[in-house]
C-alpha cells in the first residue's frame, strides 16, 4: 500500500501565533491530536508520527567531503521548517488527503501531503 | 474525415484503455499508434461500421504489444507507472462509462488548476498537444511540460482513477464544471491580443459539456452549465461587428442569434429548473434564457432578471453578482437608483472594469458626462480585450463630441 509523508510545516505566521498562546491554550489541540493518533492507529493506517523540537536545536552533519564537518542550526534559513509529521498508509492520494483534512482540524495547521517514491517490488 | 472520428472517440479510447491497463500514458500511447493505423486504412477500406470499438480493439492491441515488449526489459519500473483502480465495479448505471472516470482524474483538486484544463482538453476532448497549447497561447514545450507533470503527479501521487463516494461527489462535480466554464470562458471573452473569440475552446466547452451531461444526466448542475455555453454561443455571431468593435446586449441584431441554440438551451433551462434544486449555472442560464426570449431589447423581462440575480446573490453571493443586479434595478427603477447600488461597489470592484464601464454608461444616461468618461477612462485602463476597447472608446468619444 503506498505510504504518505503528511508535513506539519511551520513558518514565522505560526509562530508568532503561537507565541501567543498559554499552555492552557494547546490543551484541547493536544487531545485532538491524540484523538486522531488513535484512530489512525485503528484504522491500520499508522505507521510513525512525530513532534520536532525546535530548529535552534539542530545539528547538520556533512559528510560529502574529505571528513565530516558538523555545524550548528538548521540546515536552511528557510522562513518555513517542519514542525511535526505524520506517515501514513493510504489506498490513494484521496484517502490520503482525507486524513490530512482531519489532521488538520486536530493540530489546527496546514498539513502538506508527500507520497513516497515507490518501492521497487522485490 | 479519420481526425475527425478520431477526435470524436478519442477520449472513449484512452478512458477505457486506462481503466483495463491502469496507465494513462499506456493508453494514449496506444490511442495514438491507432490512430496512424486508422489513417492507412480507413481511406482504403472505408471507416469500420463502429469506428470507436474498432479503434479501441486496435489500440489495446498495440498496448498488450507493447507492454510485452517492455516487462522483458523492466518489469519494475512499468510497475511502477501503473496507477491501481482496485475499487470493486458496481453497476452504477450511466456513472460507469471510463470517461467519467477520467473526468474527475482531470479535474482532480490536487492538480493545479491550468494543468486541469489541459488534460481535460487532451485526454478527454482529443486535442493534440499543440493544439492546446496554441489555444493558450504558450508555446507548445510548456504545454507539454504542463501536461507530462500532471500525468507524473497522478500516477506518483495516486490521484486514483474512479468516481468520487457520493458524499464528495457536489464538490468534485462543481469543480469539473468550473474547468469546463473556464474552458469556454477563456475562448469567449479571451483575454488574448488580437483575439476576441477563440472558437475552437467555447466548441470544446460545449462538446464536453454535452459528454458531462449525458454522463450525468441527474445533476441539474450538468444541464445548467450546458444551457448557460448554450445560450451564450446563440449570441455570438451578433456579439462582434465586422470592424471588431463588441456589440452589447441591447444593440446586437437579434436577427442573427442562433435559433436552434436558443431554442435547445431554453428547452434544458425548463428541464433544469423543473427539479427546483437551483444553483449557480441554473440561474445563470436562466438569466440568459430571459435575455434571448425577448423579441427586442425594449421587451427584455427586467424584473424577473433582477429577481433571477437576487435568488443568485441568495446562494453565491458576491459583488459581481451585485453589479449585474444593479443593472437590471436600473433598467426597472431607472439609472439614478442603479447608480446608487453600483457606487456602493466602490472598493470591492475597482480592479474589475465591467464596474467602471457599467458606472460610465449610468452616468452618460444621467447626464453627469465628465464623470462618465473619467469612468470610461478608468475601464479603458483595465482592458487588454481589443472587441471591448474599441467600444468603450467608441461611447468615451461620442461623449466629447456631445
Amino acid at each position: 500500500m503506498p505510504q504518505y509523508f503528511l508535513a506539519v510545516n511551520h513558518d514565522e505566521a505560526s509562530d508568532a501565533e503561537m507565541a501567543t498562546k498559554t499552555m492552557e491554550d494547546f490543551q484541547p489541540i493536544i487531545e485532538a491530536v491524540d484523538a486522531f493518533n488513535t484512530a489512525l492507529r485503528e484504522s491500520g493506517a499508522w505507521v510513525f508520527a512525530g513532534g520536532l523540537q525546535d530548529r535552534e536545536s539542530s545539528t547538520v552533519v556533512d559528510a560529502t567531503g574529505d571528513s565530516p564537518i558538523v555545524t550548528d542550526g538548521p540546515f536552511s534559513e528557510s522562513k518555513e521548517y517542519l514542525g511535526g509529521f505524520w506517515i501514513i498508509e493510504a489506498a490513494d492520494l484521496d484517502a490520503a488527503l482525507d486524513w490530512a483534512t482531519k489532521g488538520s482540524q486536530a493540530c489546527a495547521g496546514k498539513v502538506e501531503v508527500r507520497p513516497f517514491q515507490l518501492e521497487p517490488e522485490a | 474525415m479519420v481526425e475527425r472520428v478520431y477526435r470524436e472517440e478519442f477520449g472513449r479510447v484512452v478512458a477505457s484503455l486506462t481503466r483495463r491497463f491502469g496507465s494513462i500514458d499506456v493508453a494514449e500511447d496506444a490511442a495514438g499508434e491507432a490512430l496512424l493505423v486508422a489513417l492507412e486504412k480507413w481511406p482504403v477500406d472505408g471507416v469500420p461500421p463502429n469506428p470507436g470499438a474498432w479503434l479501441t480493439t486496435t489500440a489495446a492491441r498495440k498496448a498488450i504489444d507493447k507492454i510485452r515488449r517492455e516487462s522483458h526489459r523492466d518489469a519494475k519500473h512499468q510497475a511502477a507507472l501503473m496507477i491501481e483502480d482496485d475499487t470493486p465495479h458496481e453497476p452504477t448505471g450511466p456513472v460507469e462509462d471510463d470517461r467519467l472516470r477520467m473526468v474527475f482524474t482531470c479535474c482532480h483538486p490536487a492538480l493545479a488548476p491550468e494543468a486541469r484544463v489541459a488534460l481535460t482538453l487532451r485526454l478527454l476532448g482529443g486535442l493534440t498537444v499543440a493544439e492546446i497549447a496554441q489555444a493558450f497561447l504558450v508555446p507548445e514545450t510548456t504545454m507539454a511540460q504542463r501536461i507530462t507533470r500532471a500525468k507524473k503527479k497522478i500516477a506518483g501521487a495516486g490521484i486514483p482513477y474512479r468516481v468520487p463516494s457520493l458524499e464528495d461527489l457536489p464538490e468534485r462535480v462543481a469543480g469539473v464544471l468550473a474547468v469546463v466554464y473556464l474552458v469556454f470562458n477563456e475562448g469567449y471573452l479571451s483575454s488574448a491580443e488580437g483575439t476576441s473569440v477563440r472558437d475552437d475552446l467555447t466548441t470544446e466547452a460545449i462538446r464536453l459539456g454535452r459528454i458531462l451531461r449525458a454522463l450525468l444526466p441527474q445533476v441539474p448542475e450538468v444541464t445548467g452549465l450546458l444551457a448557460l455555453m448554450l445560450l451564450t454561443e446563440a449570441r455570438r455571431p451578433a456579439r462582434i461587428s465586422a470592424d471588431g468593435t463588441l456589440v452589447p446586449l441591447p444593440e446586437q441584431d437579434r436577427g442573427a442569434w442562433s435559433r436552434p441554440l436558443i431554442q435547445e438551451g431554453h428547452a434544458l433551462v425548463r428541464e433544469c429548473l423543473a427539479t427546483n434544486r437551483p444553483g449557480r449555472y441554473q440561474l445563470m442560464a436562466a438569466i440568459n434564457a430571459v435575455h434571448t426570449d425577448a423579441r427586442a431589447a425594449a421587451d427584455t423581462d427586467w424584473s424577473q432578471i433582477a429577481a433571477l440575480y437576487g435568488q443568485l446573490a441568495a446562494i453565491d453571493p458576491s459583488p459581481i453578482v451585485e453589479l449585474n443586479r444593479a443593472v437590471a434595478v436600473a433598467e426597472l427603477d431607472g439609472p439614478e437608483v442603479g447608480l446608487a447600488l453600483v457606487d456602493r461597489l466602490n472598493g470591492s470592484l475597482s480592479g474589475y472594469h465591467p464596474f467602471h464601464a457599467t458606472r460610465a454608461d449610468l452616468l452618460r444616461r444621467l447626464g453627469r458626462s465628465a464623470e462618465s468618461r473619467s469612468a470610461y477612462d478608468a475601464a479603458l485602463a483595465l482592458i487588454d480585450n481589443p472587441a471591448e476597447t474599441a467600444y468603450l472608446t467608441r461611447r468615451r468619444d461620442q461623449l466629447a463630441l456631445g
